[in-house]
């Protein structure tokens, strides 16, 4: 990337580059929640979205995080974004607490989620300058910067004047990847950024990924169910499954250890269950959102 | 540039990052506000209409009307502060775009203070249509007024209402489902208790003594006293103000501080109500 926001590019030639970029230890989070089927006034129960997670990543490393749904990879990311506050363990992102150092961790991580979030009715540009300023960049920054960024990704430059509620799905995931790089993360936090793409935006969105990790100083966790995206795209490849991380390890090793040919196959040796057979409770479905 | 000038600049840009992303939806949704403004105009004749009705004499029904136009303009305009505040939660949580806005690096102050500017200027371009359309429709004059006072008197007040705003703003966080609504009370309570339509002195005595804490309570009576009867800015209302907003502040931010943390510890961040 040539611009680098100004609030990041300082902190990022500071890092400890011997730490590792993601270092995770015993990390638990616990919602509260009313069972459905115990009807309106039933009491809430603990549901634990993250169950003593323990894993690191080295600097510059992809790694994938595979599970179904609710089973604790937003919960996770929300966690390293500051987002959530966790119940227990720790987490350090290149050193920093990221509970108690949330200014800085702020600093060095973005992240895309499954909806792409932009005030509809503003334009692609104007959604990108907002977030933007945020970390510091000006507009005699953000008016080169933003129709860059924009071609970077594939989104045609000349559209970027357009309200986002006229922009298709698969062109509005591309404005949100674009909003996390012209921040110039060091942590790439990609929560499904596929989810709900036709299969050309995905694969485009795919080799943008690609891009940003050989050309970009980046770290990427990548939150995904797509078991082939996980293998394409990551160095080593984690399961979650009901908050707990059952392994994380390169996808060779992974069919190795379990003796199989697929990782669908690999998620049946370790969980015993389908992969397609899962429920479909969302992470937010465990927060406590109603309370 | 040392390390705390860039964070000072960058701070800065984020403030006005704020103040422009609402210039941009102020320029999106104009006929909204169009309507709404509208809506105030006519709500505003319906309150100052009832001085024709009370059969004074010319010279006492043009003061009434006056007094009623002063309280009517500066509900609207704590309104649109209170709304604005309220928004800075709900509307995010509304769009989406809430976590991205609570995860960068902008520092709360900055980030509440920006969108509580925003609501001062806006508000006060709205108070002032408001205030000349009305007293144009109905033919109010007000030979004395002294407007210069009036709009010091409310710039300082503003300060304050930011403040309570800050605290009402969490209340979204709070409860997902019926925050923005408690702070529609709120800001009528602070009304109903700081004299809106009349003395502070009507009302009873333990009234009284809550509107002494309302901000409200020094605009409306500056602000009457300004315009009725140019009187200039007067001491007496501004030091209230002063130590009102010298605490409002602070404490609106440690109130959302707490609301933020609960929000983040229950996972209500996201979610709309």
């Amino acid at each position: 990337m040539s611009t680098l926001a100004p609030s990041t590019i300082d902190l990022a030639s500071r890092l400890d580059r011997d730490a590792p970029a993601v270092e995770v230890r015993d990390l638990r989070k616990t919602f509260r929640r009313r069972d459905r089927k115990a009807g309106r006034f039933a009491r809430k129960r603990p549901w634990p979205a993250l169950d003593d997670v323990t894993f690191t990543m080295a600097r510059g490393e992809c790694v994938a995080i595979l599970g179904q749904n609710g089973s604790g990879k937003s919960t996770l990311v929300r966690l390293l974004s500051t987002l959530l506050i966790n119940d227990g363990g720790e987490a350090r992102i290149f050193g920093h607490d990221a509970f108690k150092e949330t200014a800085t961790i702020r600093r060095l991580v973005n992240r895309v989620s499954v909806e792409a979030s932009f005030f509809k009715k503003m334009s692609a540009s104007e959604n990108l300058s907002y977030a933007a300023r945020f970390y510091g960049m000006r507009p005699s920054q953000t008016r080169t910067a933003i129709p860059e960024i924009l071609s970077e990704v594939g989104f045609p430059p000349e559209r970027r004047n357009e309200s986002m509620e006229n922009l298709s799905r698969g062109m509005q995931q591309k404005v949100a990847l674009a909003r996390a790089l012209l921040t110039s993360p060091v942590l790439l936090l990609l929560d499904e950024p596929t989810t709900g793409l036709d299969p050309r935006s995905k694969l485009e969105v795919q080799e943008f990924i690609r891009k940003v990790r050989s050309e970009h100083d980046a770290t990427i966790l990548l939150c995904t169910h797509d078991m082939a995206e996980a293998e394409a795209l990551a160095d080593r490849i984690g399961l979650l499954d009901r908050g707990k991380l059952l392994f994380l390890e390169p996808v060779s090793d992974v069919k190795r250890r379990f003796g199989v040919e697929t990782l669908e196959q690999a998620f049946f040796a370790a969980t015993g269950r389908e992969f397609e057979n899962e429920g479909q409770d969302d992470d937010d479905e465990y927060r406590e959102v109603f309370a | 540039m040392s390390e705390y000038a860039i964070e000072m600049r960058n701070q800065l840009v984020g403030l006005f990052g704020i103040v422009e992303r609402n210039m941009y939806l102020t320029k999106r949704y104009f006929l909204w506000d169009l309507a709404f403004m509208f809506w105030t105009i006519a709500n505003t004749l319906t309150i100052v209409f009832i001085a024709r009705a009370a059969n004074l004499p010319p010279a006492k029904e043009n003061t009434l009307a006056t007094l009623l136009l002063v309280g009517a303009t500066i509900w609207a305009f704590l309104g649109i502060i209170f709304e604005f505040m309220t928004e800075t939660v709900a509307w995010e949580r509304w769009e989406g775009t809430i976590e991205y806005t609570f995860m960068a690096p902008l520092s709360r102050l900055v980030h509440l203070f920006g969108q509580g500017a925003y609501a001062v200027l806006y508000g006060l371009i709205r108070a002032a249509i408001l205030f000349v359309a009305v007293a144009a429709f109905l033919g109010i004059h007000t030979p004395n007024a002294n407007y210069g006072a009036a709009l010091a008197l409310l710039a300082i007040a503003s300060v304050s209402f930011i403040g309570v705003g800050i605290m009402t703003s969490v209340l979204p966080l709070i409860s997902p489902e019926k925050g923005a609504q408690l702070g529609f009370v709120a800001q009528g309570l602070m009304l109903v208790v700081s004299g809106v339509y009349y003395p502070v002195s009507v009302m009873p005595e333990w009234m009284q003594w809550i509107a002494k804490i309302s901000p409200a309570t020094y605009a409306l009576r500056g602000d009457r006293n300004s315009i009725v009867y140019g009187t200039g800015l007067q001491w007496a209302d501004v030091w209230p103000l002063l130590i009102i907003a010298v605490l409002a502040t602070p404490i609106g931010l440690a109130v959302f501080r707490v609301g933020e943390r609960h929000a983040k510890k229950h996972g209500k961040l996201k979610r709309s109500g």
